[in-house]
């Protein structure tokens, strides 16, 4: 699919996260926002997916597993055909299966549960692994947040997946560089990532990760990568296409009133 | 009760899992740096290629076993009770029991028979931890032929499931023509004065209390628990009915275990003088695991004395 119909996916996911934020009155916009882009090159250029199939054995999976930013991977699943898009507007009611956080046993399309950080990376080295037991060629993505890196279990995961040179794994780190009390390094800080994935034995790359060319490129070269697996650190905004919530700690939990998705609205037209 | 080989479950568990191997192409094994005390190794042995190492790493050894059973395998993951209840309780809970992931948790040294490592090594609260998890299956085998046919019932069984295994040998309860029935409690000894409730290496102990008690003109009936949850609330209420009493005895806190979880079934369907016998509210501590059965009050003359106090609680009604 050509860079520009990625590019106009991605539009639409932000307005799409923006107007469910908007109407289920809770929920995390800023790194939904911040992600966007890697799940719209994922989904719509980058991942073997099938929606009509969605428990195809032979698909490449993700892991969102920074599961806050459930709204961007719910645009992303709808849009690409797994739901109808209409059942975004159900995000976090009652019934719903269009949990706060993905829940894989609820709604097609995603792979694995999420919501507690540092636990993600750890479900793609076991999908990795059972895909090298079965002679499986699909690749398994990870969405990291960059605060969630704090968690011990990630550098766990980390040494497993070089260890066992899962080379199918591609792991992205949401490189916003906010977490909810404030900026990373001001917080705990987990930097320098780069040094650190590649002294776990990653292969890092670190890019623009709003532009979708970059993050094509990446995938690329990271599937060209052997007997290891592969970092990309995509440095990103929080509150990406919505100028008042662009680089905004408050924005992370909190949903917009009707003005502010309004306003977001026009500035995502 | 004749004197039989003694086996430790966790040896029975080794051999099971060694044992499907060669059937059951879907099993894969990790274990956290303690393969040769968990007796993993004896299936990494006959399939090598179907055995990872995690190292010391539990939380992510059980989230890479979500994964593998969210691809179709069948991961059974060990480590000391402790460690794999209680360090990873929270991965047990989100990657595993929540989306109902097909993973086993086959966990070793659980209790105080762990003996000389001493407190910081004796689990006694992850029947508690596991039982209160939404989908979560657990069991805790009698003895060496009760584990080995868990092992395989629970590989063939699809959903989450916690086997509670054992360091220590111990005596044999069951005979080789045992069936095990995931969720049916066994009726090992028809008594009319007291129901006696055990799980685990506690099922012995109280088939040793029940004759002690029988020396003395006291009919006991013993029942093994195996399965804690689902648990057989019709075995229950139909023992403890009959006998007019009981006791629960079990290697393991008075809190949110077996005790609990019977006590729970009681107190809703048929209230009769009942005792929790295991431990009370304290740590463990090094010591022979026979010396520590003897402090923490879990040898038969203790079951049996505790046993005698309940009879006489429903006497004096
Ligand atoms: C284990 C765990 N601890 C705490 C939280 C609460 N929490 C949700 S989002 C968040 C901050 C995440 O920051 P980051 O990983 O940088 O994500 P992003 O900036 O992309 O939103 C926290 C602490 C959680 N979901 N899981
Ligand atoms: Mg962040």
């Amino acid at each position: 699919m050509s860079l520009n119909v990625v590019a106009d996916y991605a539009k639409e996911m932000r307005r799409k996260i923006i107007s469910m934020l908007g109407l289920s009155g809770s929920g995390h916009p800023g790194g939904s926002l911040s992600a966007t882009d890697i799940l719209a090159e994922l989904y719509f250029d980058g991942m073997r997916v099938d929606p009509s199939n969605p428990k195809w054995e032979d698909r490449d999976r993700l892991i969102l597993s920074k599961g806050h930013a459930a709204p961007a991977l719910y645009a992303a699943l709808a849009l690409k055909g797994y739901f109808p898009v209409e059942e975004l507007d159900n995000l976090r009611k009652l019934g719903s299966r269009l949990q706060g956080h993905p829940d894989m046993k609820k709604l097609p399309g995603v792979d694995m549960s999420s919501g507690s950080l540092g636990q993600g990376l750890s479900a793609a080295n076991g999908m990795a692994l059972a895909g090298r037991l079965d002679d499986k060629d699909y690749y398994v993505y990870v969405i990291m947040g960059d605060g969630e890196n704090q968690e011990g279990q990630v550098w766990e995961a980390a040494m497993f997946a070089a260890h066992y040179k899962l080379d199918h794994i591609i792991a992205f780190v949401d490189h916003n560089r906010l977490q909810i009390d404030g900026n990373i390094t001001d917080v705990l800080s987990p930097e320098p990532l780069k040094d650190k994935w590649q002294s776990f034995g990653w292969n890092v790359q670190q890019i623009d990760g709003h532009n979708i060319e970059q993050i094509a490129t990446a995938i690329a070269a990271a599937k060209q990568v052997k007997a290891q697996p592969s970092l990309i650190i995509a440095d990103t905004i929080k509150g990406k296409g919505v100028s008042f919530m662009e680089n905004q700690v408050s924005w992370h939990g909190n949903a917009p009133k009707a003005q502010q998705v309004e306003q977001a609205l026009s500035e995502l037209a | 009760m004749e004197e039989k080989k003694k086996i430790a479950t966790r040896d029975a568990y080794g051999r099971a899992l060694a044992e499907l191997a060669a059937t059951d192409k879907n099993l894969v094994v990790l274990d956290a740096d303690l393969s040769k005390s968990t007796k993993t190794a004896d299936f990494a042995a006959v399939a090598p290629e179907r055995f990872f190492n995690a190292g010391i790493a539990e939380q992510n050894m059980i989230g890479v076993a979500a994964g593998l059973a969210a691809c179709g395998k069948t991961p059974f993951v060990s480590s000391f009770a402790i460690f794999a209840t209680g360090r990873a309780y929270e991965q047990i809970r989100n990657s595993v029991a929540n989306p109902q992931l097909n993973v086993k948790i086959a966990a070793t040294h659980a209790g105080i028979t762990v003996g000389e490592d001493g407190s910081t090594h004796q689990s006694i609260e992850d029947i508690s931890l596991m039982r209160t998890l939404p989908n979560m299956t657990v069991v805790v085998p009698a003895d060496a032929i009760e584990t080995t046919q868990a092992v395989k019932e629970l590989a063939a069984f699809k959903g989450p499931a916690y086997l509670r295994l054992g360091r220590l040998a111990t005596p044999q309860v069951n005979d080789e023509n045992y069936q095990f029935k995931l969720g049916e409690a066994v009726l090992l000894r028809p008594g009319r004065d007291i129901a006696i409730f055990a799980c685990g290496m506690m099922v012995a102990v109280a088939l040793e209390a029940a004759e002690l008690l029988a020396q003395e003109n006291i009919s006991a009936t013993v029942v093994n628990v195996h399965t804690i949850k689902p648990l057989d609330n019709d075995s229950i209420i139909d023992n403890a009915g009959c006998c007019g009493a009981a006791i629960s005895v079990e290697e393991h806190s008075i809190y949110g275990g077996l005790g609990s979880a019977i006590a729970e079934v009681l107190a809703e369907n048929c209230s009769v003088p009942f005792a929790r016998v295991g431990i009370e509210d304290k740590f463990g501590q090094s010591g022979s695991p026979d010396a520590l059965l003897r402090v923490y009050g879990l040898t038969p003359t203790a079951v049996a004395t505790r046993a005698k106090a309940v009879i006489a609680k429903k006497n004096s009604k």
